[in-house]
C-alpha cells in the first residue's frame, strides 16, 4: 500500500489545467479575499461567486461532485460559528427554551452565520480546485513567482518530495503495530492495553519516525553534495509571462473587483 | 484519513480581513527573521533536514491511538520540532507544514494561512521553547527534565494556540468570546495531553536510541533568551487575556464594533455613498434575482465552453495536450 491517495493533483486537459500556474495562483487567492471582503449578508454577491466557482469547476473537467465532496471536510469548522446565531441580538426569529435559559434565534445572527458558512464554503471549492488542477512543481514555480524566499520554497519542495516516502514509512510501522498488537474488529474485545500504554507505543512510532527521517536527511545530504551542492539553492530562471497571461490575469482581476463594487453598492 | 481536521486550523470566512491581514504580516514578520537566523547560523545541513522533518510531521499526524468513544490524540508537532531543530528552523518547518495542509489539503484556508501560520508556528514554537528550556534548567539538565519538559511544552503549545484561535475568532465576530474561549481551551487541553504524551513517548525513543539528538538542542545561543522572553509572553498574555474576555464579552464585542473590526471595509464606501441605489435595484430581492440570472448564464457559459471543445477536439482527432 502505498501513499499516492494523498496528492489531489488529476491530471485533465481542460483550460484551468494549461492556465500558467502563477496567474491561477494569484487569481484564486484573489478569489477568495474577494468573497472575504464581501459585507455579510450580500446575498447576490454570494450567488454570483458561487457561480464563479461552479463555472471554474466545470471548465476544470474535475467533476463538481468531486469538488463537493473534497469540500465538506473542510465543514465540521462550522460549528465554531453556531453561537453567534443567538448573540447578537436583534428581533428573534424562534425561541428555543433550553433548561432555564432561552435561546433567541436571531436574524442578524442567522444572517451572519449564513454569510460565514457560504464564504467560507466558496473559499474551499476554488481552494480544492487550485490544488486539483495544479501539480505541485508548478505550485513551487508560483510560490517563487510571488516572491516567497528560495529557501523556504525549497523547504516546500523538500518537504514534498519525501512526504510520500515518510507516508508510506507511517503505513508500515501502523501495520507492524496493527499485527502486534492482534486487532480485533469483534464488539467488545479490548486489544491494545491502557490508554497510557497506547500513547507510549505510539509515541514510540512516532520517534522512529522522526529518527528515520533524520538520518534518511543526512544521506539525502550526502547525495546533493556529491552533485555539488554547496547550500545555495540554484533554481532554473522563471519563464516569462505572455501577454495572453497578462490578459486573463487583469480580467480576472477586473471581474472581481467589479464583483465587490456590486456587493457593496446593491 | 492523513488528516483528521482539527479545530485548531481556520478555515477562510471565519476571521475577518483586518484580522487575517495583521495576522499575515506579523508572520511574515518572524518568518523573515527567522529565514535571516537559519541561513546565518545554520550550516546548509539543515535544509534537507528541515524538509524531511517538515515531511516527517506530517506524516507523524496519521499516527494516533484511540483515546475514548471514537476520539484519538495525535500530534501537531511544534513541540518536538521546536526540541530536535531549535526555535527557527522549528519556525519555518512548521510554516511549511501548515501551508502545505492549506494549499494542497484545505485543511484551514488560504486568506487565513498567515493567522494558521501564526497560531501553529509561531506561538506553538515559542510557547513550546520557553517551556522546554525552563524545565531543562531547572532539572539541571537531567534526564527527567527532557522528558518533563517535552511533555509540557507539547501541552502548553496545544493550549495557548487554542486560546489564540478563540481570541482571533472573538476579535473577528464570528463566536462570542465567553464561548469560545472555555470551548476551544477545554477541548485542548483535552487533545494537549494526547500530544504531550506521544510527544514524551518519541523523546524516550529519541533518548534511548541518539541521545546526541537531545543534547544537541541543549545548549541555547544567545537569541534564545528573546525566544524564551516572547514565548513566556504570549502565554502569560494569552493565559490572562482569554479569562478576561471570556469573562467580559461584551468588552471584546465592543472592541470589535467600535474598531470595525466586523465589517473592516464597509464603513468608509457607505459613509461616501450614502444612501445609494441603483436605480431599479433598491430591491435586494431584485439584485438577488438579478444575480440568479447573472450566475446561471455564467454557468451555462462555462458548460458551453466544455462542449464546444470537447466537439473541436473530437472532430480534429487531437490527443489531449500533455
Amino acid at each position: 500500500m502505498h501513499a499516492h491517495f494523498l496528492d489531489p493533483y488529476i491530471q485533465r486537459a481542460s483550460p484551468i489545467h494549461r492556465l500558467d500556474p502563477r496567474i491561477k495562483l494569484v487569481l484564486a487567492i484573489a478569489f477568495i479575499f474577494t468573497t472575504a471582503l464581501t459585507p455579510p449578508g450580500a446575498w447576490p454577491a454570494y450567488v454570483l461567486l458561487f457561480s464563479m466557482v461552479l463555472a471554474v469547476e466545470l471548465l476544470s473537467d474535475l467533476g463538481v461532485g468531486y469538488v463537493l465532496k473534497r469540500a465538506v471536510l473542510a465543514l465540521p469548522f462550522v460549528l465554531a460559528a453556531v453561537p453567534v446565531l443567538f448573540t447578537l441580538g436583534g428581533p428573534a426569529l424562534v425561541s428555543l427554551p433550553v433548561g432555564r435559559w432561552t435561546l433567541e434565534l436571531s436574524q442578524p445572527g442567522l444572517e451572519r452565520f449564513l454569510s460565514i458558512a457560504l464564504k467560507s464554503w466558496i473559499s474551499v471549492q476554488m481552494a480544492i480546485v487550485l490544488a486539483s488542477s495544479t501539480s505541485f512543481p508548478d505550485l513551487l514555480v508560483a510560490m517563487r513567482a510571488i516572491r516567497i524566499p528560495r529557501l523556504l520554497v525549497s523547504v516546500f519542495g523538500l518537504m514534498w518530495r519525501y512526504l510520500f516516502v515518510l507516508a508510506d514509512e507511517t503505513l508500515r510501522l501502523m501495520r507492524a503495530r496493527t499485527a502486534r498488537s492482534g486487532q480485533s474488529d469483534l464488539p467488545g474485545l479490548k486489544t491494545g492495553g491502557s490508554l497510557l500504554w497506547r500513547a507510549r507505543i505510539t509515541g514510540g512510532m512516532a520517534g522512529s519516525l522522526f529518527l528515520r527521517g533524520i538520518e534518511r536527511s543526512d544521506r539525502i545530504y550526502m547525495a546533493m553534495v556529491s552533485r555539488g551542492y554547496d547550500g545555495e539553492v540554484r533554481s532554473l530562471p522563471l519563464p516569462a509571462l505572455r501577454p495572453t497571461h497578462w490578459l486573463v490575469l487583469v480580467c480576472g482581476l477586473g471581474i472581481l473587483v467589479l464583483l465587490l463594487l456590486l456587493a457593496y453598492l446593491v | 484519513m492523513l488528516y483528521s481536521p482539527e479545530p485548531m486550523h481556520i478555515p477562510d470566512g471565519f476571521l475577518s480581513v483586518l484580522v487575517s491581514i495583521l495576522l499575515w504580516v506579523a508572520s511574515i514578520l518572524v518568518i523573515a527573521y527567522a529565514l535571516r537566523r537559519v541561513s546565518r547560523d545554520l550550516d546548509e545541513r539543515k535544509i534537507p533536514l528541515m524538509g524531511v522533518l517538515a515531511a516527517a510531521i506530517f506524516a507523524g499526524q496519521m499516527l494516533n491511538f484511540t483515546v475514548a468513544g471514537g476520539t484519538s490524540g495525535h500530534l501537531m508537532g511544534a513541540a518536538i520540532a521546536t526540541i530536535l531543530l531549535g526555535p527557527w528552523a522549528a519556525i519555518l518547518v512548521l510554516t511549511v507544514v501548515v501551508g502545505v495542509q492549506a494549499l494542497i489539503f484545505q485543511d484551514g484556508g488560504l486568506l487565513v494561512l498567515g493567522a494558521n501560520i501564526f497560531n501553529m508556528g509561531v506561538i506553538g514554537v515559542a510557547v513550546s521553547y520557553m517551556a522546554y528550556q525552563t524545565v531543562l534548567r531547572l532539572s539541571g539538565g537531567r534526564k527527567w527534565g527532557i522528558f518533563a519538559g517535552g511533555f509540557i511544552a507539547a501541552w502548553l503549545s496545544i493550549f495557548i494556540a487554542a486560546l489564540a484561535v478563540a481570541l482571533q475568532l472573538a476579535l473577528s465576530g464570528t463566536s462570542p468570546a465567553n464561548l469560545a474561549v472555555p470551548t476551544m481551551g477545554g477541548i485542548h487541553a483535552l487533545i494537549g495531553i494526547g500530544e504531550g504524551l506521544i510527544t514524551l513517548g518519541a523523546l524516550a525513543f529519541i533518548y534511548a536510541v541518539r541521545p546526541d539528538l537531545l543534547s544537541a538542542g541543549k545548549e541555547s545561543r544567545g537569541s534564545g533568551v528573546l525566544v524564551w522572553v516572547v514565548g513566556l509572553l504570549i502565554a502569560l498574555g494569552l493565559a490572562i487575556a482569554s479569562p478576561l474576555a471570556s469573562a467580559h464579552p461584551d468588552g471584546l464585542e465592543w472592541v470589535a464594533e467600535q474598531k470595525g473590526f466586523l465589517d473592516a471595509a464597509q464603513g468608509p464606501l457607505y459613509s461616501i455613498i450614502p444612501d445609494y441605489v441603483f436605480p431599479g435595484m433598491s430591491n435586494e430581492a431584485l439584485a438577488t434575482i438579478l444575480a440568479g440570472i447573472l450566475g446561471a448564464l455564467i454557468v451555462f457559459g462555462a458548460a458551453i465552453a466544455i462542449a464546444y471543445a470537447r466537439r473541436s477536439r473530437q472532430q480534429t482527432d487531437q490527443t489531449p495536450e500533455p
